[in-house]
């Protein structure tokens, strides 16, 4: 069965209380922007329960438009929240300053920023600015978490080499290695395939479950991959599109419909004991 | 962290960009020594290397003029030269991150207009004696203070035009449109000094535009420690800001995700780089191309897009850049001064356009 209101239960991997991400009643939306009149909000999400867990690979599935960056975007701190909760490791999330925040949540955005004259070892090093001092000069320790990062991701020999003349699943696990450079507990992830060939897709998904488990990561992602999506994940979020988050493991989701009913088209239709999407058979 | 492992990480240092940058910053100080003394020795009248190095000194040359005129006008003239082009390659270099954009310079986004309906409404509307000392002669009035006031005048409105770039910056959707924002004020601020000068007698509109043709001879020697003060103050919060500004090389997301307070950042960067563009504008006149060509040599020169390494690059090649100008603008032996803005533009241009070609074909880009 899938929960709807109870997020904690019915999920495949059991959650000690109070670790990992919880929201509760969490609206997320736009503050009109760009013009005079502020302070007027468009709610994209208006309550959203969900939990995602340590150690665990969570992907948020939805159509285009459903709110996923939103959602992301928000628990990462770049846009307000416009109510309810959401705590890490039992913290208030949302009321943590910047630079506090920066130390536990890594990001990872679907941009492809052109920084100039980097190395991959320069971005990944970047990742280590909230825990400098005001100079920002790197020591000993932060040495040692950059080498690990750029290690976990097997980014070794990327690391020398200037950023501009990597791909972009290279630059994209570079990307990754320099959130996780931050030494977060919560890392996001809003698309971080959009711009990979399959094989390169494959291997980032494959990169994060591995990171979350070896670090006791909690890692939330967004991905329109989503046969991929739903057999590596421990978790799934799915936004319906009418401003609804249904939560639970892949295969719960698969099978109460909840996919198909996200997802289906006039020519596919999912099929929830392969996984996968096939042509609807016609009558 | 084993014994083995760290012998792995010996090379942790050859994987950041910048390796030469070591000689490079090395080179750079000795071609500002080496360019300082070619612009207190050449000119209309050439000194020669063993007269040039003793008045340097202090140790003093049998002939008094010659001491006269090291002291009271190539000395001032090299130290504004070198001052303006450091001060303005930084604030190139500042605004070129801000807006991540290798076209947004001072100049470019109208700061130097600011600055120059500033002195305009000074020379314009202001009292005579600033008027008389913005020209560099004093037509009454203490030269000193007239010119401060200028310069307070010139960083007031180049301070407006950022502050208000800045204040369009919260409803603009995106740091192109925010540079346009600057180019178009840029064009009404012109507008506006040109009606001034309309309606102003020739004389004082001549003074402007004289101004306007840019120069590093107008500073005296009293003057000099105003202009280094606040020059040197502004560098100084440029390396301050050096961790910020890597922090904004990933993108305004990136740099909040890492925990940087963006807007303060912007704040502080837009008010350091109208420090320096104003005050240098006040000085020398709006000078072009320094402010972008500058940065554009200094990341070629080191290789690496980090502040740290970036910004001593910046600044000595800024000052190199200067004293160059200066050097060429006083040709050996001629009466005659070529404007500044002619020298930066003629070999200012080209090297814009080939920093950006030979760039991209290294593969990323310079900026």
């Amino acid at each position: 069965m899938v929960s709807r209101d109870a997020p904690a239960a019915a999920t495949g991997t059991a959650t000690p209380a109070g670790t990992g991400l919880v929201l509760s009643g969490l609206a997320v939306g736009h503050r009109t922007e760009g013009t005079l009149r502020r302070g007027r909000a468009s709610t994209v999400l208006p309550a959203v329960d969900a939990v995602a867990g340590r150690g665990e690979l969570t992907v948020l599935l939805g159509t285009n438009g459903a709110g996923k960056s939103t959602l992301l975007r928000t628990l990462a701190g770049l846009q307000p929240a416009l109510g309810g909760s959401a705590r890490l490791d039992g913290d208030d999330l949302l009321g943590l300053r910047a630079g506090a925040r920066a130390r536990r949540v890594g990001v990872v955005l679907t941009d492809r920023p052109d920084p100039g004259l980097l190395t991959g070892r320069d971005v990944v090093e970047l990742g280590r600015l909230p825990h400098t001092g005001a100079a920002g000069v790197l020591g000993p320790d932060d040495d040692a978490a950059v080498d690990t990062a750029i290690d976990a991701v097997r980014a070794g020999p990327l690391a020398g080499r200037p950023l501009g003349r990597l791909s972009d699943g290279e630059r994209q696990r570079l990307m990754v290695a320099r959130a996780l450079a931050q030494q977060p507990s919560l890392l996001l992830l809003d698309e971080p395939s959009a711009f990979l060939d399959v094989a390169a897709r494959v291997a980032l998904l494959g990169l994060l479950r591995r990171l979350a488990r070896e670090q006791d990561l909690c890692v939330l992602l967004s991905t329109h991959d989503l046969e991929l999506a739903l057999r590596l994940a421990d978790r799934a979020w799915l936004l319906d599109g009418a401003g609804s988050l249904l939560t639970g493991t892949p295969g719960e989701l698969a099978t109460s419909g909840a996919i198909g009913a996200a997802f289906d088209t006039d020519e596919l239709v999912f099929e929830p004991d392969r996984g996968v999407f096939a042509l609807r058979t016609r009558d | 962290m084993t014994g083995a492992d760290t012998a792995v990480r010996a090379d942790r240092s050859t994987q950041r960009s910048g390796g030469r940058a070591a000689v490079a910053l090395g080179v750079l100080v000795v071609g500002v020594v080496l360019l300082f003394g070619l612009a207190v020795a050449t000119g209309s009248v050439v000194i020669p290397p063993g007269r040039t190095l003793s008045a340097l000194l202090g140790v003093g040359t049998p002939d008094a003029r010659l001491d006269l005129l090291v002291t009271d006008l190539r000395i001032p003239r090299a130290v504004t030269a070198g001052l303006a082009g450091a001060g303005l390659g930084t604030a190139g270099l500042l605004t070129q991150t801000l807006f991540r954009n290798p076209l947004a310079e001072p100049y470019v986004l109208g700061v130097s207009a600011g600055a120059g309906l500033g002195v305009a409404l000074v020379t314009t509307v202001g009292a005579g004696a600033a008027a008389g000392a913005f020209a560099g002669g004093g037509l009454g009035g203490a030269p000193v203070a007239g010119r401060l006031g200028t310069v307070a005048a010139a960083a007031l409105g180049a301070g407006l035009v950022l502050g208000l770039v800045l204040l369009l910056s919260r409803f603009a959707q995106s740091v192109a449109a925010l540079l346009v924002i600057g180019v178009m004020l840029g064009s009404v601020i012109t507008a506006v000094v040109s009606l001034l000068l309309v309606w102003t007698d020739p004389q004082t509109a001549q003074q402007y535009l004289l101004w306007g043709l840019a120069s590093v001879d107008g500073v005296a020697r009293a003057e000099l420690p105003v202009l280094a003060t606040i020059v040197g103050a502004g560098l100084l919060g440029v390396v301050l800001l050096a961790k910020p500004l890597d922090g904004l090389l990933l993108g305004d997301d990136y740099a909040r995700t890492a925990g940087v307070d963006v807007a303060r950042v912007r704040l502080a960067v837009l008010v350091v780089a109208a420090v320096l563009a104003g005050t240098v504008t006040a000085f020398c006149g709006p000078i072009g191309f320094l402010g972008i060509a500058v940065p554009h040599l200094a990341r070629a020169a080191v290789g690496t897009s980090r502040h740290r390494i970036l910004i001593p690059a910046t600044a000595l090649t800024g000052a190199v850049a200067g004293l160059a100008c200066a050097v060429v603008a006083h040709p050996p032996g001629a009466g005659t001064v070529v404007p500044l803005n002619v020298v930066t533009s003629l070999v200012g241009a080209p090297v814009v356009i080939a920093v950006l070609l030979r760039s991209r074909r290294l593969g990323g880009r310079a900026w």
